[in-house]
């Protein structure tokens, strides 16, 4: 039973329900760090950290909160990862952490992680919660960095900083610039959403 | 830093060259959700203007003298996001008063200011480019004007969409995404008359 709810749990976030694409959740903060694969990796990574920590503390802490000051302790508990993810980047990567700037904070305001906090971990136990929110985290993930493989390849030819393509690739700058983004995530929506529809036999939800 | 930078520079800039939206992707989600009808984005829009303005102006306070002389800084983000949900507080109690309707239209969309990454951003971005007060006053409300208008023309080019056809797939999130594309590449014709990084 337990092993059969996590699996759904799992690929309910993975695929279907993937936040980026069934509910177009939180891209702001990382949409704008998909410019080189690396930068997004990192930023990825924090925000797994962050969602399913955060899940799990709300979880937790969930009888106690009195309904109406909730949104206020779940945002409060998120800053507080947030910080510690700050502060291991400045620590440990203080080149990547100056260049993601603000958008490391700016983790706190992802829709996603209040998204899961406010969904799911208010009505189930901690594990299961956690579970949830690493995996609506990493299901966010793979979309970015799929965004993030294509903008630096055809934006600057090359993938994790290494040239690839060689010298007869022009680059298209549009790619690396702000709305070669929303393209390029507009396509992955589109894509997406058609496999979907192929699926479930192309009926409209 | 920002000595060498005219205030009124920065005011321009953050409307068109650096438009928080359209150039650092914050403010998407209520950008997506709430852009449908034109009165309803306006009034989202006036919200973000004054709880952008305001908060820029508190945080800049808090930073500097609370912050900075206590050692501190690390708590900027636990400081700002507090600060900002009491605003929105205020903001919210503010327009129950007044605009019944709008405040029935806006629903559930005005507790998300507080999560809406946009004003935390502006913050955030103040601190780091070491702004004075009237820069950042100035940058508060310039963002929230070009985060206004990119919502109130996005919400203008959906409501005239409503009867073409779109792709199936698209429709929906995927149609304003690439709507939102083509407004930043019309927003970056703006780029280099005034740039600030």
């Amino acid at each position: 039973m337990e092993a059969f709810k996590i699996k759904r749990v799992f690929s309910d976030d993975l695929g279907a329900n993937n936040p980026v694409f069934a509910q177009v959740l939180g891209i702001c903060s990382t949409l704008a760090v998909t410019n080189v694969m690396k930068n997004t990796i990192v930023m990825c990574a924090g925000l797994i950290f962050v969602t399913g920590l955060s899940n799990f503390t709300v979880s937790l802490l969930r009888a106690y909160m009195p309904s109406r000051i909730r949104m206020m302790v779940e945002t409060l508990i998120i800053a507080s990862y947030v910080i510690i993810v700050d502060i291991i980047l400045k620590a440990y990567l203080p080149d990547i952490s100056r260049q993601l700037g603000p958008y490391v904070g700016l983790i706190i305001t992802n829709c996603i992680i209040m998204g899961r906090a406010e969904a799911f971990a208010l009505s189930n136990p901690p594990g299961l919660s956690f579970i949830d929110g690493a995996a609506s985290g990493l299901g966010y993930s793979y979309v970015l960095i799929a965004i993030a493989f294509f903008r630096e390849l055809l934006g600057s030819g090359s993938i994790w900083g290494y040239p690839v393509l060689g010298d007869w690739w022009t680059n298209w700058s549009i790619m690396v610039m702000a709305p070669g983004a929303f393209f390029m995530l507009a396509i992955f929506i589109w894509i997406v959403k058609g496999v979907l529809e192929k699926e479930t036999g192309g009926e409209k939800k | 830093m920002s000595q060498g930078i005219a205030f009124y520079a920065i005011f321009f800039a953050a409307i068109f060259t650096n438009n928080i939206l359209l150039t650092n992707y914050l403010g998407m989600c209520s950008f997506l959700a709430v852009s449908r009808e034109v009165s309803t984005s306006v009034g989202l829009g006036s919200a973000v203007i004054f709880v952008m303005t305001a908060t820029s102006v508190l945080n800049w306070l808090a930073y500097r003298y609370i912050l900075v002389p206590l050692d501190m800084i690390y708590l900027r983000y636990i400081v700002f996001i507090v600060i900002i949900a009491a605003f929105v507080q205020l903001v919210e109690m503010i327009i129950e008063r007044v605009s019944e309707k709008l405040y029935s239209s806006l629903g559930i969309f005005l507790p998300l200011i507080t999560v809406n990454c946009a004003i935390l951003g502006v913050s955030l971005f103040m601190v780091i480019r070491n702004y004075t007060f009237v820069s950042s006053l100035f940058y508060g409300l310039g963002s929230g004007i070009g985060w206004a208008i990119a919502i109130v023309t996005m919400a203008g080019i959906r409501q005239k969409m409503v009867r073409s056809r779109v792709p199936r797939g698209l429709a929906g999130a995927g149609i304003t995404l690439i709507i939102a594309g083509i407004m930043a590449l019309a927003f970056m014709g703006f780029s280099g008359m005034i740039n600030i990084t």
